[in-house]
């Protein structure tokens, strides 16, 4: 009988190996991308049709309910700020020194003239918690072994109804996102790339993000400086910072 | 010989009456529904024009494949140039540089916080250089409703129904939310100086005029438009012109690969709308077509009746010595008289119905509801002189017609056998 088990236990391990929980991936995804609360330097390299434009700019944001960004440069963006408290999104304009709410379909615009909408920007919630999830291969993406899980929505208020993600099983990030519209049809591409270790999360500090439905090469998202788990001022996240 | 024949009409009314009574219908018909027809063309395609296309438009290749989305990224820029060129090739031509946008409006209420806001449709036309052409084109002075046309930078006209919806009066400030050619988000406080009414409503719920300098500065296309419409000098529409303009211009740039290489397309181009015009013209033709065909086999028949009814009559001439052809020939004249009394009143009639639509019209907002072209919501007939012969002589000749084919029966009489049939 012990010789049966042991001769049971690497079949049974590789089973387990071979088919791990994928909720136990997302929660470690969710682990490294989500953080109490996050200070974020980055810029945003858009490519346009006739040229290419980088804006920089300042994050900070506390769970998933509250994010403020403000924009640093070019100046025809420098002083426009962005609060998203919960479902609720505000943009501070300098130039008409009013703070208007974005709702309804101008959240499905551009932000900033970038491949992603304020809607994708407003979307931070847990995988775990908006989607099903089944680990339905793996593949070796940039030299790095990964899961491919199958997210289907349990949620209806979801911008992406199905993605699929491909999940480095080292160190838990995603290195390749597909997001698909209901009907099935691939909407969204983003390839994450220059993962970074700050403390104990790994982090990725390039994100190309691409509509596909554009004939374009997407946007770059670049990270130059992340602070996570810092003290914020409460007053950040106040429609009144946003006049500051 | 003719106050014999007009003689026999007139005392004879069975054989004059109902020919008489159909060709008036036939040509009353015939002339109305061409003159309304025509009337709705032409306000159709001039609406059109004035308000979207021009005669001939000249934008970019890229812009052209996505007009439905208005993509300000690929509009024409560097236009000054382009702007000098198709005046120096094209001089029949007036040609204006417009901006055609999307974006939000957003009302503030006291306190600066959004009390409404509803999507906007932006047109950016020169209103503030001094010549005055685009706001003729438009009929700005014509279609005010309140206020009045912007005199300054930072001034806007909206379309009357917005102005409703977002409770929007002039003199109030309103902010504008979209973005700019390159994608940048673009605020822009402006100031409501008028409402206009087009009484078409893709125009009067959703748009906002402005200068174009305005729009420019706001939008970040220094020297650039989306389009830039022509229109004949002549103040007219003709297709076989403008598709000639069209492709002159092509053929110079046909080599070019760039998606940004500028392409003329003429106002027939516009998928819907060359559709309508090729459907409505074809319409036109085909009821034409028909209405003589009717006609003709309607007064076969009356006159197929009225020879079996005057079959002693032309038995006794035939006998009395009178040539077949000739009762033949006599026969024509009647038709030929007849048609003429019946295609005036017809006519008549028609011009008058015409007329009467031309200045009274037929509102068809109800049915145009939701739709995606501009389209009147009244539209009128419409009188040209070519309308006094365009059933006149149709129906002349479908007396004529009906008559020839009827009167054969004559040459088909045996002489020989014409004392029997009499029972003399």
């Amino acid at each position: 009988m012990k010789l049966f088990i042991l001769i049971l236990v690497p079949f049974l391990w590789t089973g387990i190996a071979q088919s791990p929980d994928p909720y136990v991936i997302l929660d470690r995804v969710d682990q490294n991308m989500l953080s109490t609360t996050k200070i974020l330097e980055g810029k945003m390299i858009v490519y346009g049709k006739r040229n290419t434009r980088t804006i920089t700019f300042r994050s900070y944001s506390e769970g998933i309910d509250k994010s403020f960004t403000e924009y640093l440069s070019p100046a025809r963006e420098a002083g426009t700020k962005m609060l998203k408290l919960k479902d609720n999104l505000w943009i501070y304009s300098p130039a008409a020194d009013r703070t208007i709410q974005i709702s309804g379909h101008m959240l499905k615009q551009s932000v900033m003239g970038s491949d992603m909408s304020y809607e994708d920007m407003m979307e931070d919630r847990k995988l775990k918690d908006v989607y099903d999830a089944t680990v339905t291969g793996e593949e070796t993406v940039d030299g790095r072994d990964c899961w491919i899980l199958e997210l289907n929505a349990i949620v209806e208020d979801v911008a992406y109804e199905k993605m699929k993600i491909w999940v480095d099983q080292q160190r838990y990030v995603p290195l390749r996102e597909e997001l698909y519209a209901k009907s099935g049809q691939l909407l969204k591409r983003a390839v994450f790339s220059d993962v970074q270790r700050f403390g104990s999360r790994w982090y990725p500090t390039k994100i190309n993000y691409r509509d596909v439905l554009k004939n374009g090469k997407g946007t770059d998202f670049i990270v130059t400086r992340l602070q996570l788990d810092v003290t914020i001022d409460p007053y950040i996240f106040t429609k009144a910072a946003l006049r500051r | 010989m003719i106050k014999f024949i007009f003689k026999g009409l007139l005392r004879d009314k069975s054989r004059s009456l109902l020919p008489i009574l159909v060709i008036m219908i036939g040509v009353f018909l015939t002339v109305g529904m061409t003159g309304y027809i025509r009337g709705f063309i032409e306000d159709f395609v001039d609406q059109n024009a004035r308000l979207q296309t021009g005669h001939v438009n000249v934008v970019t290749k890229a812009y052209a494949q996505n007009e439905s989305l208005m993509p300000i990224d690929l509009a024409l820029l560097g236009i000054d140039t382009l702007m000098k060129k198709l005046e120096t090739d094209f001089p029949g031509y007036t040609w204006s540089p417009r901006i055609n946008f999307g974006g939000m409006l957003d009302v503030p209420d006291e306190s600066g916080e959004s009390k409404k806001q509803g999507p906007v449709v932006g047109m950016a036309v020169d209103l503030l250089s001094g010549n005055t052409d685009e706001i003729n084109r438009l009929n700005l002075h014509t279609a005010l409703a309140e206020g009045h046309i912007p005199e300054a930078s930072g001034e806007v006209i909206i379309g009357e129904e917005l102005a409703r919806k977002l409770d929007l009066h002039p003199g109030d400030k309103v902010t504008f939310i979209g973005s700019t050619m390159e994608g940048s988000l673009t605020f822009r406080n402006f100031t409501v100086s008028g409402t206009i009414r087009y009484g078409v409503r893709q125009m009067d719920n959703v748009i906002m005029l402005l200068d174009l300098k305005d729009a420019r500065s706001l939008l970040d296309m220094e020297n650039g438009a989306t389009q830039i419409l022509g229109y004949s000098k002549q103040g007219v529409y003709f297709d076989e012109e403008a598709a000639r303009t069209r492709d002159t211009f092509n053929k110079k740039y046909a080599g070019s690969g760039d998606q940004f290489t500028p392409v003329m397309r003429s106002l027939r181009d516009e998928p819907t709308l060359g559709y309508y015009m090729t459907y409505i013209n074809s319409f036109s033709g085909l009821m034409i077509f028909i209405l003589i065909v009717i006609m003709s086999i309607v007064l076969w028949n009356a006159g197929l009746l009225g020879g079996l009814r005057r079959y002693n009559e032309f038995g006794i001439r035939l006998a009395m010595g009178e040539e077949k052809k000739h009762v033949y020939k006599m026969l024509l004249c009647e038709a030929l008289f007849t048609g003429i009394i019946g295609s005036v009143f017809g006519t008549l009639l028609g011009v008058v119905f015409t007329l009467f639509l031309q200045y009274k019209g037929i509102d068809i907002s109800g049915m145009m509801q939701g739709g995606a072209m501009i389209m009147p919501n009244i539209i009128r007939a419409k009188f040209s002189p070519d309308l006094l012969s365009i059933g006149f002589i149709p129906g002349v000749a479908a007396m004529v017609i009906g008559t020839m084919l009827s009167g054969i029966a004559i040459f088909k009489r045996e002489t020989a056998k014409l004392l029997k049939e009499l029972e003399i």
